[in-house]
């Protein structure tokens, strides 16, 4: 896997199932702008590119999860021309429970979901991810895999990042670190505060030739670590 | 808009037009060299230019729009300050009602000219509903700090702010149909003064007055910034009702409260550990940043004037 040369978007490799991309028509369009616009009225949003610069490269934004609106609001702090390429990975059954999130997801975020629970055993569960970055757009990504209800720090992150790496080297990965957006909206709430979040956007990393897994999650998760002292 | 508030805002104006013009010379002296002081005393004074189009804009519409943007302004100083201000998952309901209950209660009753509730509505309604609204969480963790953070946000960022607006609801015999010059002047003189403070400080600034609070704050900027923005409210009087006399005394007032209030603010600032409330003002930080003073002089110059001159 290691010696495969980077795929040029959208070509070879083990021939991709079309990836789902729904069309995305003008009300979604608006509806998209609607929500990044609020979002970004009501938390200040301030971007802070620490590690590097909103460039049109392929990337997987890789974030800290303590809120269901963290993936609007690191979609909203990216430029709009980024943002039209950058899917936000979710948890399929979270979101497919009603059609007004289906919506959402599909049409409006156009979401990347995955099976978190793993229902069918013989499909890869990376392989909506992969089949997205083949498509040549870029991802955001939880790896804690889940919300991390606890005030600072992170939960240990799932394999899933590692094995994104191994597949597609020529992908950039970006820790991002997304300040106080938990207390906008705290569990089991509706109605979101208006308070100011920061979101942060580190220095790029690489998968180095023959790093562990294990290796690489950590340096992976202290990377983002490091970046929340940053910010604080 | 009257010819007193036309020539005021022409007087502003010129005002700007000459520091741009200082600012732009510094600069070309500078001949490329970087200087973070005078890349930040311009961008001090474009932001200036803004404040100043958005407060005139205001005022050519109306009361209902200088209320509307004072509304504004508290949204975004509360926001700043709950930013700053720990408070934990039980204050949920509080913050809540706090956001999108009390303040844009607090400004409709400016608008209905109510003074008997807009003047007593935070400092007692919400000071004992707030708290009532923290206990329903049933989480006691500094429970005392956290309903005082919240309640010292509403009072500042809200109750202070909004007598900036509520100096239109006051009857002056003789001053009817001229309130916005109230505004205008008390704006006028405490921004001018924190603008002389660091004017005169930057210059002459030897002797730190508060190094632990606010290590900018020099007493040479403080005296020399206090005094020419005392004389320059004396020699607007004729925009108000006071005399000459009176308009030294009430600047003198108002320029050392402003002072205190920045004072008071920064000492918030240090014990959390940040140099600026904000980001939204290029080159002055936050809302709170350039408001401190204010907060601290409109609800006594509201209450001077009530007493004094209604």
């Amino acid at each position: 896997m290691n010696d495969t040369p980077p795929p040029p978007a959208g070509e070879d490799l083990p021939p991709p199932l079309p990836p789902p991309r729904p069309g995305v028509g003008l009300a979604q369009r608006l509806l998209a702008r609607l929500i990044t616009g609020f979002a970004r009225l009501l938390t200040g949003a301030r971007s802070l590119w620490r590690g590097c610069l909103p460039e049109a490269k392929q990337r997987i934004y890789f974030a800290n999860h303590s809120s269901h609106a963290d993936f609007v609001l690191l979609w909203s702090s990216l430029p709009p021309a980024l943002r039209a390429r950058t899917r936000p990975v979710a948890g399929a059954d979270y979101w497919q429970r009603d059609g007004l999130r289906r919506f959402l997801i599909q049409r409006v975020f156009r979401g990347v979901l995955v099976d978190r629970e793993r229902q069918s055993a013989e499909r890869n569960p990376l392989q909506p991810m992969l089949d997205a970055l083949h498509a040549g757009d870029s991802l955001i990504l939880f790896p804690e895999g889940t919300r991390n209800l606890v005030e600072g720090g992170l939960l240990p992150f799932k394999s899933g990042l590692y094995r994104l790496a191994r597949a597609c080297p020529q992908v950039e990965l970006v820790p991002v670190w997304i300040a106080n957006l938990n207390r906008v909206m705290p569990k089991g709430r509706v109605l979101p505060l208006p308070l100011l979040c920061t979101v942060s956007f580190g220095a790029p990393l690489t998968l180095d030739a023959g790093e562990s897994k294990d290796a690489f999650l950590a340096r992976a998760r202290d990377a983002l670590l490091n970046l929340a002292a940053e910010a604080d | 808009m009257d010819r007193d508030t036309l020539s005021l805002f022409a007087g502003i104006g010129a005002l700007l037009a000459l520091a741009s013009l200082i600012g732009c010379v510094l600069k070309w002296r500078c001949r490329g060299a970087d200087s973070p002081v005078i890349d930040n005393l311009n961008a001090r004074i474009n932001a200036w230019w803004v404040m100043v189009a958005v407060l005139g804009g205001a005022f050519w519409l109306g009361h209902g729009a200088v209320i509307l943007l004072f509304a504004a302004i508290s949204f975004f100083a509360l926001r700043e300050f709950i930013t700053l201000a720990p408070t934990r998952g039980g204050d949920y309901p509080a913050l809540v009602a706090a956001f999108y209950l009390v303040l844009p209660v607090q400004y409709l009753l400016i608008a209905d000219d109510w003074y008997g509730l807009f003047s007593i509505f935070i400092p007692v309604y919400v000071f004992l509903l707030l708290p009532i609204l923290a206990s329903l969480g049933g989480d006691t963790t500094g429970f005392l700090e956290r309903a005082a953070k919240v309640q010292w946000g509403m009072m500042i960022a809200v109750f202070c702010i909004s007598h900036v607006p509520a100096l239109l609801t006051l009857d002056i015999p003789g001053f009817e149909g001229r309130n916005l010059l109230l505004i205008a002047w008390l704006v006028l003189v405490v921004q001018i003064s924190d603008v002389l403070q660091y004017v005169c400080g930057k210059l002459l600034g030897r002797r730190k007055i508060a190094p632990r609070l606010s290590p900018s704050k020099t007493v040479e900027g403080f005296a020399g910034g206090i005094s020419l923005a005392t004389l320059i409210g004396a020699g607007l009087f004729w925009i108000t009702p006071f005399s000459f006399w009176q308009a030294l005394a009430v600047a003198l007032v108002v320029t050392l409260l402003g002072f205190f209030g920045g004072l008071v603010m920064s000492a918030i600032k240090r014990d959390r550990g940040v140099k600026d409330w904000g980001h939204m003002i290029e080159g002055h930080g936050g809302m709170l940043d350039r408001l401190d003073s204010v907060c601290f002089a409109a609800p006594i110059f509201f209450h001077l004037l009530r007493y004094g001159w209604t």
